[in-house]
């Protein structure tokens, strides 16, 4: 009898067996749930609940692929099995958190947080502190939110300081003595950031004024350059109702594509010199900016009251090719592995489209309530992400 | 100087919006507030937080909100807060519809 047992849970593992390749997940902001998706078909294979407050939530996952991290806003840490869509394990690590990183040996969940402001390390599988690294400037004694957390080569963490105008370079090598390197007076208020696929630069936007700072992990000793430093210079900025984001794919050839700030405008970076090379004039404020991981389109979604839209620019006459309107709240937008699909999360429609990348004829369409983040499970794999 | 100049202008503004303030409730259509609390909840609550309990924002629920009158808010919601990420609404909200998000927040807003 037990040997049958035991035959049968074999069998089963073996006629059941799936990969996580395809697999990634929804958030719901509103109802604190995600939905878990496969990108083969197109389907939406279950929910998981209980996640807390996810607004602008944000995932990394697990080197095999099979579990998720997602960081909540109100400081929750969540580890999501996507085979049994079940909520693993959750911590409250803070009072407010706002994204995270895992390390390049995924050992280490990093998360960034804006109450108290600093970032906190977990291990990865048990959830338990590793480290805490409180965002202490000044005379030492406050604290600053920290944005624009990534994970870098060589075990490191990356991540700004808005309110201290700093950039800090954590090697964990030794998890019981983070090696902190700080980079001081980088410019006011990193609002995001991100790092090249290669794992090379690190680059941060300033929201309190013009221009860009850089870092280049290879020359650390060389310092945070500051790059378009007349960009945006005495022109009279729009209101800007939600902070631009920066990340990691927005990088097309030997073009960088950044949203902004203020402006109804992407920038084009050279990335051979870090020069200006271009700006395209697009429909609203650009939140996202995200190049198709060929680099041959562009796609860009905006601020309200601009956020019904999405625009296509062509990575090599930098013009926009297409405009598409898939409905108010346009939050998000993820390509599925080799490009040929993306998914939109279109908040007030209560749904995520699937759009073709070549004709932008819509494929699917998924419920979710409320969808902000999509996040496939292929990010396991990249630097930065 | 500065301070007080400020000052004294935010106290006309507070003073003549309190002269003007009828419940604003009355002239904005049902369907509106429909708009407003949405544009609260989600355009607000991208940096306050959907629950209002702070983000890049600071929290904005009532208890955070003891002394400041609802002129006062509603003069930041329509201005901003010059050399903060808190940028001024004017282009998107009327003064009547940036008052009522004001009273809103310091009933404390139901998701």
């Amino acid at each position: 009898m037990k040997w049958l047992i035991f035959t049968l849970l074999l069998l089963s593992n073996t006629l059941f067996a799936q990969g996580t390749g395809d697999l990634g997940i929804i958030i719901e902001r509103a109802t604190g749930s995600v939905k878990v998706i496969e990108n083969s078909g197109n389907s939406t294979l279950g929910t998981i609940t209980g996640l807390g407050d996810l607004s602008h939530a944000s995932a990394v996952y697990s080197r095999d692929a099979r579990f998720a991290y997602v960081f909540g806003r109100d400081g929750g840490l969540s580890k999501l099995d996507l085979l049994s869509r079940t909520l693993v394990k959750r911590v409250m690590q803070s009072g407010n958190s706002i994204g995270g990183a895992i390390s390049q040996d995924g050992k280490l969940v990093a998360v960034s947080n804006y109450k108290p402001g600093g970032v906190r390390i977990f291990d990865a599988e048990t959830l338990d502190l590793v480290a805490d690294i409180p965002a202490t400037y000044g005379e030492g004694n406050l604290l600053s939110k920290v944005i624009g957390l990534v994970d870098a080569p060589d075990q490191r963490f990356i991540f700004s300081l808005w309110d201290a105008g700093e950039i800090w370079v954590v090697d964990m090598t030794d998890v019981k003595n983070p090696k902190i390197t700080k980079f001081k007076q980088i410019g006011k208020n990193p609002y995001d950031a991100l790092i090249t696929p290669d794992g090379r630069f690190y680059l941060a936007g300033l929201f309190g004024e013009d221009g860009m700072a850089l870092l280049d992990l290879w020359n650390l000793q060389q310092g945070v350059r500051r790059i378009l430093p007349d960009y945006g210079k005495g022109l009279k900025k729009l209101p800007v109702y939600k902070m631009p984001h920066l990340e990691g794919w927005a990088i097309a050839g030997n073009f960088a594509f950044v949203p902004a700030v203020g402006l109804h405008e992407v920038l084009v970076i050279n990335t051979l010199d870090w020069t200006e090379a271009g700006r395209i004039p697009v429909h609203g404020q650009p939140v996202f900016v995200m190049a198709r991981p060929d680099g041959r389109h562009v796609w860009v979604n905006f601020a309200v009251p601009d956020n019904d839209t999405v625009q296509v620019i062509d990575s090599l006459s930098l013009k926009v090719i297409k405009q598409l309107q898939p409905g108010k709240g346009v939050l998000h937008m993820e390509f599925e592995p080799r490009g040929e699909e993306v998914w939109l999360s279109v908040r007030d429609k209560n749904k995520v489209q699937v759009y073709d990348t070549r004709d932008f004829s819509v494929k699917a369409e998924l419920f979710a309530d409320t969808p902000s983040g999509i996040f496939f499970s292929y990010r396991a794999h990249r630097i930065g992400l | 100087m500065k301070v007080l100049l400020l000052n004294m202008g935010l106290s006309l503004v507070i003073t003549s919006s309190t002269l003007l303030a009828q419940t604003p409730v009355d002239n904005i259509e049902q369907s509106r507030q429909a708009e407003l609390l949405h544009l609260l909840i989600q355009d607000c609550g991208s940096c306050h937080g959907l629950t209002l309990k702070g983000g890049l924002g600071p929290a904005l629920l009532p208890e955070n909100l003891t002394g400041k009158p609802v002129s006062f808010l509603t003069y930041t919601i329509l201005n901003g807060r010059p050399g903060t990420a808190m940028p001024p609404w004017k282009g998107l909200l009327k003064p009547e519809e940036a008052e009522w998000i004001a009273a809103k927040l310091v009933k404390g807003v139901q998701p």
